[in-house]
């Protein structure tokens, strides 16, 4: 039906209004006109020549306006703001690292959903809220660019698979697997995990776990095993020691649980007014380590005399001559000195040795008990987890998988294929055997030569939990939720075992069938309470010690009964020295050590870029795997630094780069493990030359050195890429230290602290100190009103471990520049650490040596060097030779004493770079972000995956711009807002740098200079006083502390950073 | 008189000669190689020079510091002469000024360079702004800078233009006369306009004309035209020596050991009109040859100019002896580290260069023979050019690259990229002096015809010489 109805436009149309009319049948309305300055408006209503420029200048305005817009790409706000999580307010979750055998309790820092920064967890009472280079760096795996997607499943040989027929297919080659099933796993310290293994072990009977330690320290498990019949590692207290001796443990780099030695050892060498005593430490290597170079007393040894040094030892502590002793003299009487010392500190000394050979390691425990120390520095009575690979085993297993006995073999967060000495043998093996499952999500070389690959996930994402020392644990939980389509490998393990709880429910149950002791609360508050510690560390605590022998597993062994609490020694001195006697003979011309670099470790994480780039604490380079080699043999050998030597041993042949080592025992080569890899990623990929497969068997352990070894020079070169080439600090006073006699003596010790200016200056005020005369006015008053900060850098506990630098780098946002301009000189890093030999001329004669020829002599380092490390990073100066400089006030002072960076600002002249005597400022040369070069080693400001590590608190820097240490301005802030709110002053330790946070060694003290109360403040005994200085008043801050100093004091630019004395202790 | 303007228009009304072609053509290609590698070092940044974390400025500063030092010579002679009234100048003046003003265009070029973020060079400048007090460091020497280049920079331009109006009229003038001696008639045939056109030269006309702000070579003009030179060679003559005291200051007022000494502005100001001189030396002996200009650039001019190259090269070898002996004196170690590093360390090559080209070179102008050699003046201007550019290197390079801290201590290497954009300023350079030396007229008409008395014995001379060997030839062919 029509409608007829009529629809009026408006009442105008209904009452037919004029104006109606006119325009009634115009489809589109004239403009309103629009009025022009005396508001008559236009008299025709059309639009006037004026009108139009004035819409048509609007017009213009807001499109370019509209295209000054950057568009705001996948930012996606939350629909519903998640309970826990407020936009910009860090997240911070209690967690466990563990990997290599390194534990860390660590916390992990998540912005709106990501992590972002892994800090030490101080509640833990193994590390303390220590960290190090590779605990920190372990978030980057995380954004890992070579992580497998696994979009569509898990993979089968190379494809995908839909996840449920992957398991139904697993499941049913398990139950038809002919022969034993292994599941290869590095050690589990997680006892649900261990549980989860032994119920797939009941499910299938014929499965074997095999614990495979990628560097392996059997050596000392078998050996307490002999000893004690305990199959761990025991812990060490090296707080309790007056003196250490080391043979070849680099216990503060990588050697077991190094964060935690690193605290204890630095505990022992701080020194201050009270305390001004130290301990002694004795340090017997082939190559130099972090260690060695922090030792008193660095004594060269090649490998062939590991054993016997231990030997010797042995004779000199149990007072025999039943042990082969060195020939060597001088060698034999530092071993003499040695020996006395620590028979006369019984009870407060303590020997440790790297070595992987049982029987060094049983005459290691006898002289460990001997000296008494199980009962102060050594505690077996609560066992170290962090390394149970057992080497036998692991051969074993090779063997059976390459003689085709294996049926099936699952390898989790092993790599053997590339990390055993075996690995060829074991890729052969592989093709044989039905079945083969890899928990890995990166597609390394082990996990290439699978079947299966069901990928893990990443440890951020995983629930765990861990038992690295008897009765201590701890939990981690996942901190994002998985990035990929993986799956844990405890839920892979019990989905096959049939078993349908989730692992997370599985843990819980675990804990409370296990760990749960009924607690105030119920057990609900007690997870609460441990997930948000991270840690569980009751008080009592029952003894339960492994051994390999499962059939006693849950008895306590016998030699720990007998002890009352300590232990007794059993095993056979006798069969060790002969055993001893028999492999440690006089090598080849040449023996070659092998060693864990303090970034690489084992290579398992070599994909990560900052590890990469982290300079080596001794060598100070980056990128590569070098044969250290020592400067004699250097030039007997007629090699130079950077030419490229095939090294032949044990039928093991590479090509490497020299690299000329100061402190490199004479006959003797280094080479570091964890290079080489092939499928590790586009970042590891062909760096350096692996070396794991020069290890070799030595009775049932693998030996992790070669006694002779063949190095031809080639004609090829390559260029090393070091972040420092220059080795001495030229007799120059930016380094001061002193003995410990004189440091025990004030006076003496003052007066050896005092200035040493060659000059003084003359003014109309008479003579002056260089550091009494200023041009400037200086900040004084400023500071007095509000916040001064400054940091201390005690040089006595700083062990140059560089996990600082990785701290800095994560929160800072420190782009990775990668080999070649690292070469070039240009790596980004906001901290360094100067390593600095002593040169070869001796100390008391370096003032007259000041001469052309001397100059020249002194860069050379000395053969047997003594070491010192300086982290130098901006020192805030006071007078800032910086600041008065840059022509577009970039970088200024603010009123806290801090020397700020507006990078908006910047115009890139590099005055102020070349102006600044410490040489800390960074320049941008390149866009890291988005120039290609950059775009497989700085991938974290490349992809959409690898930006998500950025903090977000920090700007990204763009070309041509300056950069530098901030002193973490972001987290004063932060402090500062945080205290505003709760209206009150910040409080001292409030505001923690990264590199403080991150410093396992307790060697950085970031504060407040005006608050009377800092820990700063009494570390370096600040006092303020007021000077009249004529009609004037004036402010002037001194430090007491006689230890105190800055660096380049005598130019006068007043640096925010103090460097305290290093102190040595060497016996004369 | 005519002649002499017959001989400086010949090469700015006549076609271009072969071996002006033949020289722009190879300025133009230099410009362009030297253009692609700037163009990468904007496109990439700085980071394809050799610079490193220690060694923020090599090449870029050394080039900068040289080219502002060579652009030296062209105020000095004509400002500084000026005032002391010295006549043999006029003959130079002219391209030595416009030597001078490219140089700083080169100069400023390595400004630019420099900078990380040259797009945003303008904030150097105190340009106000809605952030209010957001302005520059007046602290900074680089301000500084900024305010002395661009001052001298702009007086000179506007001296040397000034200096140009009376020539630029007679070109147009000259121009004009083709104009009226050849007028386009209705009646003409067209092989008689093409004749004519051929012989017109009506766009010269228009553009010297524009040029030359309506000159009319009136007697009050002349008197102002006096007037001006004297006020703009007064105001010059202080910027000669505050341009390169404050470029000195760059170094003199950081904390570097090597950079911070006293003695560099009188220094750098004898270094600077030692290079300068030293250029103007080469190219006015290419001019010469390639316009033919004897005439009016003679023997007795590069003699003198000789004399003054010895003067400020023997003060410049005194600078660096005095170095030496404060850094000693001084018992600063990182100062006396800094110098011994410089004569024996790694760059000892650049430190024995810049000895050998600055200081021992410029000796054998002691000898007459040499002094008024054509070819050891010209070699000689080149060898002393290139010390002067090691002294710069020597003194940026060798004092960054071992300073304070030795952790730090770096080598400087330069890349492709740094020898391309060295070789885009020498292309701008030269582009920019021939096309100068083709439109322009090279030499100063007007002032040379007032010095044309203190000559005119060398012309009766001349002449005299020139009648005694006419009759010579009559005689011969006489006797022929």
């Amino acid at each position: 039906m029509k409608n007829n109805k009529k629809y009026w436009k408006g009442i105008e149309e209904l009452t037919n209004d004029i104006e109606f009319v006119k325009n009634a049948e115009k489809e589109f309305p004239d403009f309103l006109p629009v009025s022009d300055k005396k508001g008559n408006k236009n008299e025709e209503g059309g639009n006037s020549r004026r009108d139009f420029l004035k819409l048509m200048g609007f017009g213009m305005a807001a499109v370019s306006l509209a295209a000054c817009e950057t568009p705001v790409k996948k930012a996606i706000p939350y629909l519903n703001k998640p309970e826990n999580i407020d936009p910009s307010i860090p997240n911070i979750y209690a967690s466990t690292y563990m990997k290599d055998g390194e534990y860390c309790s660590i916390l992990v820092k998540t912005r709106e959903g990501r992590p972002i920064k892994i800090e030490g967890n101080t509640m833990s009472n193994v590390t303390k809220g220590g960290t190090s280079a590779r605990v920190q760096a372990s978030l980057l795996g995380l954004y890992d660019l070579s992580r497998e997607q696994f979009k569509e499943g898990f993979l089968k040989g190379g494809k995908s698979i839909d996840v449920e027929k992957a398991d139904a297919e697993i499941k049913r080659a398990l139950q038809g697997a002919q022969g034993t099933i292994y599941i290869v796993t590095p050690t589990i310290a997680s006892p649900s995990t261990k549980q989860v293994v032994k119920e797939f072990a009941a499910k299938y009977p014929n499965t074997k776990h095999v614990t495979y330690d990628a560097v392996s320290s059997y050596g000392i498990l078998k050996a307490n095993e002999e000893s004690f019949g305990v199959y761990a590692l025991p812990t060490y207290d090296f707080s309790k020691a007056e003196t250490f001796v080391s043979v070849n443990a680099d216990f503060l780099g990588t050697w077991l649980s190094s964060i935690e030695y690193s605290r204890q050892y630095a505990k022992t060498r701080k020194v201050n007014d009270k305390k001004r005593t130290m301990s002694r430490h004795y340090h017997f290597e082939s190559g130099m380590s972090l260690s060695g170079a922090n030792a008193d007393h660095r004594i060269q040894i090649k490998p062939s005399q590991e054993g016997l040094v231990i030997a010797a030892l042995y004779n000199e502590v149990m007072g025999g001559k039943q042990a082969p002793t060195v020939e060597d003299a001088k060698l034999a009487a530092k071993i003499k000195q040695a020996g006395e010392e620590l028979k006369a500190n019984r009870g407060k000394s303590l020997l440790v040795c790297g070595s992987n050979d049982p029987s060094v390691q049983v005459l290691v425990n006898a002289i460990n008990f001997e000296l008494g120390n199980y009962d102060s520095t050594i505690d077996l009575t609560r066992p170290t987890y962090l390394k149970l690979g057992n080497d036998e085993e692991v051969n074993k297993m090779i063997d059976a998988i390459a003689g085709g006995r294996a049926g099936a073999v699952m390898f989790l967060d092993t790599n053997p294929v590339y990390d055993h000495p075996r690995g060829k043998d074991l890729a052969e093996g592989l093709k044989k055997v039905a079945l083969s499952i890899s928990f890995s999500n990166t597609i390394d070389e082990t996990t290439t030569l699978c079947k299966y690959i069901t990928p893990d996930h990443h440890y951020l994402e995983s629930w765990n939990d861990a038992e690295a020392r008897a009765g201590m644990y701890s939990l981690a939980q996942p901190t994002i939720s998985p990035i990929f389509k993986t799956r844990q490998f405890q839920d892979s393990l019990l989905v096959w075992s049939d078993n349908n709880t989730t692992y997370y429910d599985y843990l819980r149950s675990y804990w409370k069938d296990n760990l749960y002791k009924g607690e105030a609360g119920g057990f609900e508050n007690f997870w609460v309470q441990v997930l948000h510690d991270g840690v569980y560390e009751p008080q009592g605590w029952e003894a339960t010690l492994p051994t390999t022998d499962e059939e006693t597993a849950e008895e306590v062994p016998a030699a720990i009964e007998a002890g009352g609490g300590g232990v007794d020694i059993q095993g056979d001195a006798a069969k060790a020295i002969s055993d001893i006697r028999s492999v440690y003979k006089p090598g080849g011309k040449m023996e070659l050590a092998l060693y864990q670099k303090v970034g690489i470790g084992s290579g398992a994480m070599a994909n990560i870029p900052w590890l990469q780039e982290l300079p080596d604490p001794i060598t100070k380079a980056t990128w590569d795997n070098y044969l250290c080699i020592s400067i004699s043999d250097a030039k007997s050998m007629e090699v130079k630094q950077g030419d490229i030597v095939k090294v032949t041993a044990n039928g093991h042949t590479v090509e490497v780069p020299v690299l000329v080592q100061p402190g490199q025992a004479r006959g003797t080569v280094s080479l570091a493990l964890g290079y080489g890899r092939t499928k590790a990623g586009k970042v590891a990929d062909g760096v350096g030359a692996n070396a794991y497969p020069f290890a070799k068997k030595n009775g049932l352990a693998t030996m992790y050195a070669a006694f002779d070894v063949a190095i031809k020079k080639t004609e090829k070169k390559d260029q090393i890429a070091q972040t420092q080439t220059h080795q001495t600090i030229m007799g120059r006073d930016i380094i001061r230290e002193a003995d410990l006699k004189t440091y025990k003596d004030e006076k003496v010790f003052a007066k050896a602290m005092e200035d040493k200016y060659a000059i003084m200056i003359h003014t109309n005020e008479g003579l002056k100190k260089p550091t009494e005369i200023s041009l400037w006015n200086g900040h004084e008053e400023e500071y007095n009103r509000n916040h001064w900060w400054g940091m201390a850098i005690d040089m006595n506990s700083c062990i140059g471990c560089s996990a600082c630098l990785i701290g800095c780098q994560t929160e800072n946002n420190v782009p990775v520049v990668g080999k070649e301009e690292v070469i070039n000189r240009r790596e980004m890093h906001w901290i360094r650490i100067d390593r600095y030999y002593s040169s070869i001329i001796p100390k008391d004669e370096i003032e007259e040596a000041k001469t052309i020829d001397g100059y020249k002599e002194m860069e050379n380092a000395s053969e047997d060097p003594e070491v010192v490390f300086q982290p130098m990073m901006c020192q805030h100066c006071n007078n800032a030779p910086c600041e008065t400089v840059c022509p577009v006030l970039a970088t200024t002072h603010s009123s806290e004493g801090l020397n700020q960076m507006t990078y908006n600002r910047c115009i890139g002249t590099r005055y102020c770079a070349n102006n600044c005597p410490y040489k800390v400022r960074r320049f941008n040369w390149f866009n890291y972000t988005n120039e290609g070069q950059f775009k497989d080693v700085n991938y974290m400001s490349f992809t959409d995956l690898g930006k998500m590590v950025l903090h977000p608190d920090v700007t990204v820097r763009s070309r041509g711009v300056m950069e530098k240490c901030s002193f973490c301005i972001q987290r004063i802030q932060q402090s500062k807002l945080t205290a505003k709110t709760e209206k009150r002053k910040i409080k001292d330790g409030e505001v923690k740098t990264a590199c403080q946070q991150a410093c396992p060694a307790d060697a950085i003290v970031f504060g407040d200079m005006n608050d009377p109360d800092s820990e700063i403040v009494k570390v370096l005994g600040i006092e303020k006083e007021v000077k009249k200085v004529k009609d004037d008043t004036e402010l002037s801050v001194v430090m007491k502390e006689p230890r105190a100093f800055h660096v380049l004091n005598e130019i006068n630019v007043k640096p925010n950073v103090t460097y305290l004395t290093k102190i040595r202790n060497k016996k004369v | 008189m005519h002649d002499i303007t017959q001989d400086i228009c010949r090469q700015v009304e006549a076609k271009p000669t072969l071996a002006w072609l033949v020289a722009f053509a190879i300025s133009v290609a230099t410009l362009l190689i030297g253009s692609v590698a700037l163009a990468s070092t904007w496109w990439y940044g700085i980071g394809v020079w050799g610079l490193n974390k220690t060694i923020g400025w090599a090449w870029d500063i050394t080039n900068f510091v040289w080219w502002v030092g060579i652009g030296h010579a062209g105020t000095l002679i004509s400002a500084i002469l000026l005032l002391f009234r010295q006549k043999w100048r006029t003959s130079i003046n002219r391209a030595a000024e416009a030597m001078t003003i490219f140089a700083v265009l080169c100069a400023g070029s390595f400004i630019l360079m420099h900078m990380g973020r040259p797009w945003l060079a303008h904030w150097a400048l105190p340009l106000p702004n809605t952030y209010g007090s957001l302005w520059v460091n007046f602290n900074s020497p680089l301000v500084w800078d900024v305010f002395a280049i661009s001052t001298y920079l702009t007086v000179s331009v506007v001296f040397w233009y000034v200096g140009l109006i009376p020539d630029l009229a007679t070109i147009r003038d000259r121009a004009k006369i083709t104009l009226e001696e050849n007028p386009l008639l209705p009646t003409d045939t067209a092989e008689e306009r093409k004749a004519k056109k051929a012989k017109r030269r009506p766009i010269s006309a228009f553009m010297y004309g524009l040029l030359s702000f309506g000159w009319e070579g009136g007697a009050k003009v002349w008197a102002r035209y006096e007037y001006v030179a004297l006020i703009l060679a007064g105001l010059s003559t202080p910027l000669v020596l505050s341009v390169h005291t404050i470029v000195s200051f760059d170094f003199a007022t950081s904390v570097i050991p090597g950079w911070h000494t006293t003695i560099f502005p009188p220094y750098f100001v004898a270094g600077a009109i030692f290079s300068g001189f030293a250029m103007v030396l080469t190219l006015m002996l290419i001019t010469r040859v390639v316009f033919k200009l004897e005439d009016y650039i003679t023997i007795e001019h590069i003699e003198v100019m000789n004399k003054v190259i010895i003067l400020t090269g023997s003060i410049v070898g005194i600078a660096y002896i005095t170095e030496f002996f404060v850094a000693w004196y001084s018992g600063v170690e990182y100062e006396s580290y800094a110098f011994i590093n410089r004569a024996f360390g790694p760059y000892w090559w650049a430190y024995a260069a810049m000895m050998t080209c600055n200081v021992i070179s410029p000796q054998l102008f002691w000898f007459r023979t040499i002094r008024r050699s054509l070819v050891w003046t010209f070699v000689l201007s080149i060898v002393v050019n290139i010390g002067m550019w090691f002294e710069r290197f020597v003194i940026i390079v060798t004092s960054l690259h071992r300073d304070y801290l030795p952790s730090s201590w770096a080598m400087f290497y330069p890349t492709i990229y740094d020898v391309g954009d060295y070789v885009f300023s020498f292309g701008l350079f030269f582009t920019l002096f021939f096309l100068f030396a083709k439109f322009l007229p090279v030499i100063n008409m007007a002032e040379v015809k007032t010095v044309l008395n203190s000559t005119d014995e060398k012309a009766k001379k001349d002449a005299e010489q020139r009648i005694r060997e006419e009759q010579k030839q009559t005689e011969t062919e006489t006797v022929g």
